[in-house]
């Protein structure tokens, strides 16, 4: 954001980043014998939803295409979820060993919404992981920053810090991580965690 | 690669911004050339004056500046408020801050009785955004969120700074009307004659008349830059959240109730009013007069453009 726009009070829409979610795979490999960690094969995008006809007519291409998609391989059909803070959620579940698969969902959610002029909506993604412990961990995508970040949610909103710096550990080669440990935010009762 | 955007933005009010800076610039120039002028011609004496009142204003402001947000929490009476106090405020403040890529600012709320809600803070990152406790009471969520969106569009404009800096002149202004006031006053009561003393008289009088006229002007364009800028912090919050009507529906609440509180209770708030949400003091009187002299546009127009936001959005193609 320029300085003359801010000076004009013109602040445009931030465009995401999409390109480093494709890091993911990879980094899933280390994760898993480094720490312990399985992808649950489940993954969500997460878009605040425009007011209006030409977003609604969006959301349900994007919609179909994923269904299509994963009819084909039958797989599951993508979730839609709304949290309570307004915002959407796509879930898409496939196996645990197809990252992948769901990355190239996940992309695809990104790029229809991008190309229609909506990609300044697109909040986060968020793809789910376990352990033996069953211990729930969740990498999340930033995409306006461009950067992952790891969120370890524990009964009652608490979140395992230990465990997510220790994930950073883990992975911080792998992944261009968020240095800004601020903007670490929670999302609580995230659909596919 | 150039990427597809729905967010163009509003010509027609940048340049009426630029051209009301411009202004502010134009009167800064003219009253520093008319104070030498003034100065040159008669008294070494005037530009001392001037000189003290510019550091006393610019002292003013750049205080004004570095504790805006400690002053403006301690006048509205708010308190900063951790994730685990207020999750729910945290939480929409955490996603519109992921979604305009800005620092979280750090979050207050004031137990006021009227609804209403100010950012301030001198730059992004000492940000403080504060809303009272009746904001949160009678607003939904998504009206919240608009609001919210509202405020942090006035971070990422830094209007704390700009306004601080269109204010200086109207600063300088009113402190050389008092010096010269009083230096009426304290000539006059002298009285020991002299052709000297008489000379400085008339000096001083000119300097009164130039800093009221100057503080008039610049009055003005510094109430119409902040109705500017609030248009602008509507526009950028409402393609934000992607939701113009929710914000429309958040001020006509917040506009209505607060319309309707006596301004009596309100006198407190009234320093604080260029950064708020929506104007604490509701002026009587003509209708046109008022709207010359008031922080914030009127609803109907913050309304209309709010309309123009709206069908942008849900434009077909693109």
């Amino acid at each position: 954001m320029g300085f003359l726009d801010a000076l004009l009070g013109r602040t445009k829409p931030v465009q995401p980043k999409l390109d480093d979610l494709f890091a993911l795979p990879s980094a899933a490999i280390t994760l898993e014998a480094g720490a312990g960690f399985k992808p649950t094969g489940s993954g969500s995008v997460c878009f605040r939803p425009v007011e209006g006809r030409s977003f609604a007519d969006v959301q349900k291409d994007v919609q179909e295409l994923l269904d299509v998609s994963s009819g084909q391989e039958g797989g599951l059909p993508v979730e839609v979820s709304k949290d309570s803070f307004g915002f959407t959620w796509l879930v898409s579940s496939h196996l645990s060993d197809e990252l992948d698969a769901l990355v190239t969902d996940l992309h695809a959610v990104n790029s229809s919404l991008v190309d229609n002029g909506f990609g300044p909506q697109l909040l986060c993604t968020l793809v789910a992981f376990r352990d033996d412990q069953e211990r729930r961990l969740a990498l999340v995508y930033l995409y306006k920053r461009g950067t992952f970040y790891p969120f370890a949610p524990l009964d009652g909103e608490r979140r395992d810090n230990a465990l997510e710096l220790q994930v950073k550990g883990v992975i911080g080669d792998d992944l261009k991580f968020e240095p800004d440990l601020a903007r670490w935010f929670p999302v609580w009762g995230a659909p596919g965690l | 690669m150039a990427t597809r955007t729905r967010y163009a933005p509003d010509r027609g009010l940048t340049v009426r911004m630029t051209a009301t800076m411009f202004l502010l610039g134009l009167v800064f120039v003219a009253f520093i050339a008319a104070i030498i002028g003034i100065g040159g011609a008669t008294h070494a004496s005037t530009a001392v004056i001037v000189l003290f009142a510019v550091v006393l204003g610019g002292g003013a402001a750049i205080g004004s500046l570095f504790y805006s947000d400690k002053i403006a929490l301690r006048t509205a009476g708010a308190v900063e408020v951790s994730p685990q106090q207020a999750p729910r405020l945290h939480g929409i403040v955490d996603r519109l801050c992921a979604l305009a890529d800005m620092p979280k600012p750090r979050i207050a709320i004031a137990n006021s009785p009227m609804p209403n809600a100010f950012a301030t803070g001198r730059n992004a990152d000492k940000a403080v955004l504060c809303v009272t406790r009746s904001l949160m009471d009678r607003l939904n969520d998504d009206e919240l969120e608009g609001v919210i969106a509202h405020e942090m569009s006035h971070v990422a404009h830094k209007d704390v700074q700009v306004m601080t800096i269109a204010s200086f002149l109207a600063i300088v202004a009113a402190v050389l009307i008092r010096i010269s006031f009083y230096g009426e006053l304290f000539g006059g009561g002298r009285g020991r004659g002299g052709n000297n003393n008489q000379n400085a008289a008339i000096i001083l009088l000119a300097l009164m008349a130039l800093s009221i006229v100057v503080y008039a002007i610049s009055f003005l364009l510094i109430r119409l830059l902040s109705r500017y800028r609030e248009l602008s912090a509507d526009r950028s919050g409402a393609l934000l959240t992607g939701q113009p009507s929710a914000l429309k529906s958040a001020l006509q609440k917040v506009s209505g109730d607060i319309a309707k509180i006596p301004t009596r209770d309100l006198r407190t708030a009234e320093p604080l009013n260029a950064f708020f949400f929506a104007p604490a003091m509701s002026l009587r009187g003509g209708k046109s007069l008022s709207s010359i002299f008031s922080t914030h546009p009127s609803l109907e127009r913050r309304l209309a453009e709010l309309d123009k936001v709206q069908r942008q959005l849900s434009q077909q193609g693109r």
